[in-house]
């Protein structure tokens, strides 16, 4: 991608067999904030890390920003090692969590800080700053003072700090939009993304929430107790998830996860055999079937349920129905019925797949 | 606005509060008043004099001598006991083990009864007996805080700064325990430097518990008496002789009730003009634009 705003910088990113414990002498696997991370982000990409609370993607982004040294595994901005050097010989940039802004300052002081820090020659610092704040839309508030200025506005300044310095390689957010009103996230959002296409510069956010990780990212990196369970664009998080994790973290309601027999290379699930896109080997693991709502369908004959209710999901109507103890979610499309109360259910083969012990099971046919 | 019905039975309420404050600030308080506006003699008889002891009090070289005296002596107080104190929180270790030890030992000073302050460091500074008086002459200094005034001051400050400064830095280590990390990433992102880190994240952060320590060590340092008295007795000569010191001799030692009642009112309104002051300069720049 040509590049439109930065130096002529560029960095792809990679994490060669990263493991870090906030703990000394870590025993036990658990001790482990993450786990062994092997990545490569690609220059110029959108990338998310997605994971629950917890998952280690914070640990991850502040080991690739410089704030934390990873207990083992090495760091490399293109072909160099970068797992040694500190945050700001990194030429990275990092919004966090909750607004960061100096208080004193004006707007302009703000974005100006990091330029002046490195010695830039004021005339530079002006130009670049005005070029900035026109970005991002702060060209009336540069004399104002930074404190003044709401959560979003503030975020904003955070961003721009980044945004003027020419060195830049990698924009980092972390859960950047956890602190602003919800009817202001969309346009934020949007902001980000309109962003990434004007300056084509590296940005990786870190979110808990599927919606903004799926709207921003190209690539989703799919965090799970310290470990990476799946890399994809988020139409392949969606249909082709590769641990049931995915499939229940991802999409609303997540996927339905049933327990399972194979034999002979097919799989039956309440005796019924059950048409996978993915080969069945079983391997003695635990055996489970993943199909999302959107993908099972009610028919004349298959899978005998009792639909025990039906919620609205916007658009769609979601019947839940159970085979014994098994809780099995629809998705019913646009003017279909909602059956009586026994009724039989097939599952779309594209879409299902068979898991051992949580990870998809083989490649698909 | 509604019509609720309207119960004022809730004043009562209020009646014990109030009972409180009368007994323990506003009836000592008018009674000051009621001795500053006259002459007192012997058998209870009182003679209204209107505002002549105020300005007799106002006009004598010797209150304006002991208010000299008082400001310069918080004024030094202030100028060593802020910065150091900040100074020391800064390198005080933020966890472990450590911070902890740190927190005991800063606040012992403070937990020490004010007079028992006055006599550890009155015989501290003996020239002949005391570590810190006897050390000094054996270096060569010619040191003794009951002849020389200059030594006198010098003691009554070290005192003072070794007593109050875990205040001002049990303070701004509250405060700077109150920044989040996210502030020391972005400034470390941002390339700030260690000075810059100071200047822009942790004094705008400390802003607030400064001016409550700026505040507190001005009031108690304008109003100090029991260590000065312990230590110096005011002396030698007048030399340290501050308000509160003088305001007990003419009350106590004189028994000039209408002038000390008169210096007593002047003293309270210097301290509240001056907090008053304090306190808008170090607010100032936080009025919307």
């Amino acid at each position: 991608m040509a590049r439109a705003w930065g130096a002529s910088a560029v960095a792809r990113i990679r994490l060669e067999s990263v493991r870090h414990s906030y703990r000394e002498h870590p025993a036990h696997e658990s001790d482990w904030a993450l786990k062994r991370i092997d990545l490569e982000w690609q220059d110029g990409g959108a990338y998310a890390l997605l994971g629950p609370s917890g998952c280690g993607k914070t640990t991850l982004l502040s080991i690739v920003s410089g704030l934390l040294r990873p207990t083992s595994g090495r760091v490399f901005f293109d072909d160099q090692d970068v797992t040694d050097l500190p945050p700001d010989r990194r030429n990275i940039a990092q919004v966090f969590q909750f607004p960061v802004v100096y208080d004193t300052m004006s707007v302009y002081d703000n974005l100006a800080f990091p330029l002046r820090n490195r010695g830039v020659r004021p005339a530079q610092v002006d130009a670049r700053v005005r070029e900035v704040a026109e970005l991002l839309d702060l060209q009336n508030m540069l004399a104002h003072r930074a404190a003044g200025l709401t959560a979003d506005g503030k975020q904003k300044i955070s961003l721009g700090r980044g945004l003027a310095r020419s060195d830049l390689n990698v924009i980092m957010f972390d859960e950047p939009l956890t602190v602003i009103d919800p009817h202001l996230k969309w346009r934020l959002r949007s902001k980000l993304k309109e962003l990434h296409q004007r300056v084509g510069m590296t940005m990786i956010y870190v979110t808990h929430d599927q919606t903004e990780a799926m709207t921003f990212a190209d690539q989703v990196v799919v965090m799970h107790e310290g470990a990476i369970v799946q890399v994809g664009t988020p139409v392949e998080l969606f249909e082709r998830p590769r641990h049931t994790f995915v499939g229940h973290f991802i999409g609303s309601p997540g996927m339905n996860v049933l327990p399972c027999d194979v034999a002979g290379g097919v799989a039956r699930f309440a005796g019924v055999p059950v048409a996978t896109a993915n080969r069945a080997e079983a391997g003695g693991g635990r055996t489970e079937l993943g199909v999302r709502p959107e993908f099972v369908r009610f028919t004349d004959e298959g899978i005998p349920v009792r639909v025990v209710g039906v919620s609205d999901a916007g658009r769609h109507q979601i019947v839940e129905t159970r085979h014994g103890d098994a809780v099995i979610r629809v998705l019913l499309q646009e003017g279909e019925a909602v059956p009586g109360e026994r009724a039989h259910l097939g599952f779309d083969p594209a879409f299902t797949r068979l898991y051992v012990d949580g990870l998809v099971a083989g490649e698909d046919r | 606005m509604s019509a609720k019905p309207v119960n004022q039975r809730a004043w009562w309420l209020v009646l014990p509060v109030l009972l409180l404050v009368a007994f323990n600030a506003v009836i000592p308080l008018m009674t000051v008043v009621n001795y500053s506006v006259q002459e007192t003699f012997g058998d209870n008889k009182f003679f209204f004099e209107g505002v002549k002891w105020y300005s007799e009090v106002v006009n004598s070289s010797r209150f304006q001598e002991s208010l000299k005296r008082q400001l310069l002596f918080t004024a030094i107080a202030l100028a060593i006991e802020v910065p150091l104190g900040v100074a020391i929180a800064l390198a005080m270790p933020r966890r472990g083990a450590w911070a902890s030890a740190c927190l005991v030992l800063m606040s012992m000073p403070l937990l020490i009864p004010w007079n028992v302050v006055g006599a550890m460091w009155n015989i501290l500074a003996l020239p002949d007996i005391g570590l810190l008086g006897w050390t000094l002459n054996k270096l060569g200094f010619d040191y003794n805080y009951t002849r020389q005034p200059v030594a006198a001051w010098a003691t009554l400050v070290a005192m003072d700064v070794w007593h109050w400064t875990s205040l001002v830095a049990l303070l701004a280590y509250a405060g700077l325990s109150a920044i989040p990390d996210a502030y020391y990433q972005a400034a470390k992102i941002d390339g700030a430097s260690g000075w810059a880190v100071f200047r822009h994240v942790q004094l705008p952060k400390m802003k607030h518990v400064l001016t409550i320590a700026v505040l507190l060590r001005f009031m108690d340092s304008f109003m100090i008496y029991t260590e000065p008295v312990v230590l110096t007795g005011g002396g030698p000569g007048n030399s340290t002789t501050l308000l509160s010191i003088d305001l007990v001799k003419i009350a106590l030692g004189q028994f000039d009730l209408g002038p000390a009642a008169a210096m007593s009112l002047i003293y309270f309104l210097i301290v509240l003009l001056l907090s008053w002051v304090f306190y808008r300069v170090m607010t100032l720049d936080e009025d919307p634009a």
